[in-house]
């Protein structure tokens, strides 16, 4: 093991539920190995720093997203239940219903959420940066983020990923 | 012999990353030499804890696997 430790960056630029755990698993488990993390939000994965993040899943946008019922005998909630994209792209609330599903099955199978991993990263001091530019465009301010955010733009990434020894975009 | 704990993390019915984040924990409340025993049933932590050890610089003393639950033995570095 060097003196230095490995350093990792990732621009999280999305902000549905599935793409809410990536930024976080990665960046809790690079601090727990004791790499430095920096995390870049921007577009929409700058509703990932409010307060309360009220990420869903999309059914209609991933076409081949497993549908699992949370609930009754193991056999059944193995199932995926085909959902066909014009019944989940037309059917009102079905967001909403499919997020229920997938944060219940999730807890059922032991998984954090994504508010407990994203403390897990501010206590282990992972670093996170809102986009200047994605945050005026969508009429965000820092003070609907969580403490401890800092702002900046493409440059100030750069630098910090082009001292880095990982780097993901996601 | 079989190696004398300090102290236990039950990470049973816990999912990636979590055993690892809680092992991370539990290990910074331990001083050099001292061993904690972690124990999972996800069968992805065989793997994890091998990476975490590496990349820590920690040990894995010794490991068992019984019935699908894994326990590990870790010295603190």
């Amino acid at each position: 093991m060097s003196d230095k430790p490995k350093k990792i960056v990732m621009v999280a630029s999305r902000g549905e539920l599935d793409w809410a755990y990536p930024p976080f698993i990665i960046g809790s488990t690079a601090a727990a190995l004791g790499w430095e993390v920096v995390i870049f939000f921007t577009f929409y994965g700058l509703t990932l720093l409010k307060k309360d993040i009220n990420a869903k899943v999309n059914p209609a946008a991933n076409a081949a997203m497993p549908m699992k019922m949370p609930v009754g005998p193991g056999f059944f909630q193995n199932i995926n239940w085909p959902m066909p994209n014009l019944l989940t792209a037309n059917m009102p609330g079905f967001e909403n219903f499919a997020t229920t599903l997938m944060k219940k099955t999730f807890k059922n199978k032991g998984v954090a959420s994504v508010e407990e991993l994203r403390e897990i990263c501010v206590e282990s001091g992972v670093k996170m940066i809102g986009c200047q530019m994605t945050m005026d465009v969508f009429g965000f301010s820092k003070d609907e983020f969580i403490s401890g955010v800092e702002i900046g733009g493409a440059a100030m990434m750069l630098q910090e990923a082009g001292d880095s020894d990982v780097q993901f975009f996601m | 012999m079989p190696t004398q704990e300090n102290s236990t993390l039950d990470c049973r019915g816990m999912n990636c990353p979590l055993p690892i984040l809680k092992t991370k924990k539990a290990m910074d409340q331990l001083t050099t030499g001292q061993i904690l025993k972690m124990i999972a049933t996800d069968p992805g932590s065989v793997n994890d804890v091998q990476a975490w050890v590496k990349a820590t610089g920690n040990s894995l003393v010794e490991s068992e696997q019984a019935s699908g639950t894994y326990t590990f033995y870790l010295r603190k570095k």
